[in-house]
């Protein structure tokens, strides 16, 4: 953050288009800070309603496997190891290992997705969901447990599904060469988007999973 | 700052007249142009200005005479909806910063434009969008949503009118306001032209600078609550509703953590336009310019923690009703600091009352009687008995209408010169502003009378014994609309028989009267360097 790279004025291109690769990033630092924001506002229903429902949040988590959850906190820490892995390899001209690396990283994805499509389906089976049969019976703390539970993780879901999106126009533009060594300040706001999916998770896996 | 160079030729082409690659209307929809995205932001909001000001009529005219005079109970509820909602989500809270900020920010700034023009061109779609799908709930079945523009559970979890939709378009415009903040802080931040330090900006730059920060800060808080309240109804998850386990409170908590600070959004940018008139009418350099600009980020960052206000009789704890007063208070600490230092500007000033200056002392007497009626509310004991009344109405139309109302006005005939290149008639406009002002006084000062009386907001009929007061008020709507429509008129004939404004009309000391009116396409041939202060007249 510290050298201030010089705006580059294309004059020749079409008016108004400028390279300032310190502003892009100021402006997904700006970004991140709102999305942190929105879930800061779930976070303070969480901290509310548990404080309100401290014994039926107990009681709540227990129907929540922590392998499940521990498995996927693997994954998205690797997968954040591994994108900054391939912003390196880009950084130094290894663009086929790059490539490899954002591959596996989108994958990683994809596996975290898959885990928590089985067990919000293992829920629904179980009658857990909003009006659900299993959820009536439980207390109202409970059902607001798992209300928050579905919201906050389908809501991280939600991002995870963008960072994929961000990254295969990530991995499209490499290929195009649009994305290089030298100009490679999207891949580098996508891999802090996905830094921000992860660290999102890390206070999500303790809340639900870890605290009984 | 003039700085002794006249960085361009008058007769240079006006961004009007670029040929681009599209043409006709495409060359407005398809353009990243600053410039042209602030005038589509205009067009658009003077036209939900105006819907929304219609509105406020006919509630006025039902309010004529006691009992359901011209419409229903439960129209009056949908109209005075539609009314809070177009006006603040789609006139105020984005008014100053989407369209004089779009347009004069980069130039203020010595830049050829903001930081990144796509996004800012998908900030209008997407307020537009969001526009849209408020228009179309209208039409949907259930009707226009009945909850006031607050949308407090449990009635909007229970209503059968069509929340959802109006709270999504809600959320998506909530999304465009925070692409713009984030828009305007790296702008800020990474496009002032060489020599321009902070404290070298405009003050107008420093208004939208705090304004941003609460756009990119509270936003979210009301996004994830609307989107809540949405699922909620589709999939009763409870998390606010009472009979699930939800509690209603945290829902108002949430509401007012970004409607309170939202009020800052409106009035910081207007507040800011107020420190550009004053010296450029006073001939005199700006008093107070370090103190003005950080008062400015204070009122965010105080303004920030004060949400707890808007629920002194709701049941929160007596402590938490004691701090969030005390919190109240202190945010008129930099406000007087800036009306302080605006006055000292004018004094010995050889101050000319053209009318963006006329509109300025109109806000600054208006907004103080609003200001000081806020210390009445913001009071613990004073506030429960005069809470949802009519005093409430009157003081938040005071603010926000007295104050980022007519501070619109005041931009609009400080800078139409420069976006449209002509000049209107400035007596015409004098008169009316003297009409607005004398039925903007007539409409809702009987308002704090009667809240002080027991009015209470929102109702469609009343007691025998305040029909007085509501007949001097829809009075005074009729005055005030007429006043507004003489202006735009002004306003419209000037934009089609104007006579060609020069390129500094006022004597203004900003950059945006170095370059021609209107601007050319990229509004510097060569960016500037700044040596003196904005104001400076040396």
């Amino acid at each position: 953050m510290n050298q201030e790279p010089e705006i580059v004025l294309e004059t020749h291109a079409e008016p108004h288009t400028h390279r300032d690769d310190m502003g892009s990033k100021m402006g997904m630092w700006l970004f991140l800070f709102t999305e942190l924001l929105l879930f800061g506002g779930m976070f303070l229903l969480y901290a509310s309603y548990r404080y309100m429902y401290s014994a039926a949040f107990t009681a709540a988590a227990l129907h929540l496997d922590p392998v499940v959850g521990t498995v996927n906190t693997i994954i998205l820490l690797t997968s954040s190891l591994t994108v900054v892995i391939a912003i390196i390899a880009l950084q130094k001209n290894q663009i086929r290992f790059s490539k490899l690396m954002l591959g596996f990283t989108f994958l990683c994805g994809i596996a975290f997705l898959v885990n928590k499509f089985f067990e919000w389906s293992t829920k629904f089976q179980h009658g857990i969901y909003p009006k659900g049969p299993a959820l009536a019976d439980m207390s109202n703390g409970e059902s607001v447990f798992f209300g928050l539970y579905f919201v906050m993780t389908g809501l991280h879901g939600l991002h995870v599904i963008v960072g994929l999106i961000f990254f295969s126009f990530i991995y499209y533009f490499i290929y195009k060469e649009k994305i290089t060594a030298t100009n490679f300040q999207k891949f580098e706001n996508a891999g802090l988007y996905w830094h921000l999916v992860d660290i999102i998770w890390i206070f999500l896996f303790p809340l639900f999973y870890l605290i009984h | 700052m003039s700085n002794g160079v006249i960085v361009q030729n008058p007769t240079a082409e006006s961004f009007y007249d670029y040929k681009g690659t599209h043409s006709g209307i495409l060359s407005w929809l398809l353009s990243t142009d600053h410039k042209r995205i602030g005038l589509m932001y205009l067009a658009a909001m003077i036209t939900f200005f105006f819907t929304a000001m219609t509105i406020g009529f006919f509630m006025r005219l039902e309010m004529l005479a006691p009992g359901g005079a011209i419409m229903s109970a439960q129209t009056y509820n949908s109209l005075f909806t539609l009314h809070g909602v177009i006006m603040i989500f789609l006139f105020i809270i984005p008014g100053l910063p989407a369209v004089f900020g779009n347009f004069f920010l980069p130039i203020m700034l010595g830049a050829k434009d903001v930081s990144f023009p796509r996004l800012n061109l998908l900030s209008w779609y997407l307020y537009m969008i969001g526009a849209v799908l408020a228009i179309v709930s209208m039409y949907t079945a259930g009707g226009f949503i009945d909850t006031g523009w607050t949308f407090y559970v449990p009635y909007s979890l229970r209503t059968s009118s069509n929340v959802s939709l109006a709270v999504f378009a809600v959320f998506i415009i909530g999304f465009s306001s925070i692409l713009t903040g984030l828009n305007f802080i790296t702008t800020i931040h990474r496009m002032r032209a060489p020599g321009m330090g902070w404290f070298k900006m405009p003050l107008f730059a420093w208004g939208l600078y705090a304004t941003a920060w609460i756009q990119v800060l509270a936003t979210p808080i009301i996004g994830i609550t609307l989107l809540l309240i949405i699922l909620e109804r589709f999939f009763g998850i409870g998390i606010f509703d009472p009979a699930l386990g939800g509690d209603p409170l945290l829902y108002q908590h949430m509401f007012w953590i970004y409607s309170h600070p939202a009020v800052y959004i409106m009035i910081l940018p207007a507040m800011g336009l107020v420190s550009e008139i004053i010296p450029t009418f006073s001939k005199k350099n700006i008093f107070g310019y370090g103190p003005i600009a950080m008062s400015s980020l204070a009122i965010a960052f105080v303004g920030y923690l004060v949400w707890g206000h808007h629920m002194f009789s709701s049941g929160i704890s007596d402590t938490s009703r004691v701090i969030f007063s005390l919190l109240t208070f202190l945010v008129a600490i930099p406000s007087g600091v800036k009306i302080f230092n605006w006055v000292a500007t004018m004094y010995k000033g050889s101050i000319d009352v053209r009318p963006p200056m006329l509109f300025v002392l109109f806000f600054i007497v208006v907004f103080s009687i609003g200001g000081l009626t806020g210390l009445v509310l913001g009071a613990l004991n004073t506030d429960i008995h005069l809470t949802d009344t009519y005093f409430v109405v009157a003081h938040f139309h005071y603010v926000m209408f007295g104050g980022m109302g007519t501070l619109f006005f005041a931009g609009l005939h400080y800078w139409f010169p420069k976006m449209f290149g002509k000049m209107y008639n400035e007596k015409i406009a004098k008169i009316a502003g003297w009409i607005f002002i004398i039925g903007f006084n007539g409409l809702y000062f009987p308002m704090f009378l009667m809240g002080y009386l027991g009015m209470p907001r929102r109702y469609y009929d009343y007691l025998p014994q305040f029909k007085p007061y509501h007949i001097i008020a829809t009075i005074g709507s009729w005055i005030m609309i007429s006043g507004i429509l003489l202006m735009f008129g002004n306003l419209i004939s000037a934009f089609k028989r104007g006579s060609k404004a020069p390129m500094n009309p006022w004597g203004g000391t900003t950059l945006e009267w170095t370059i021609s009116s209107p601007p050319p396409l990229e509004n510097f041939d060569k960016i500037p360097v700044i040596t003196k202060g904005p104001y400076d007249r040396s």
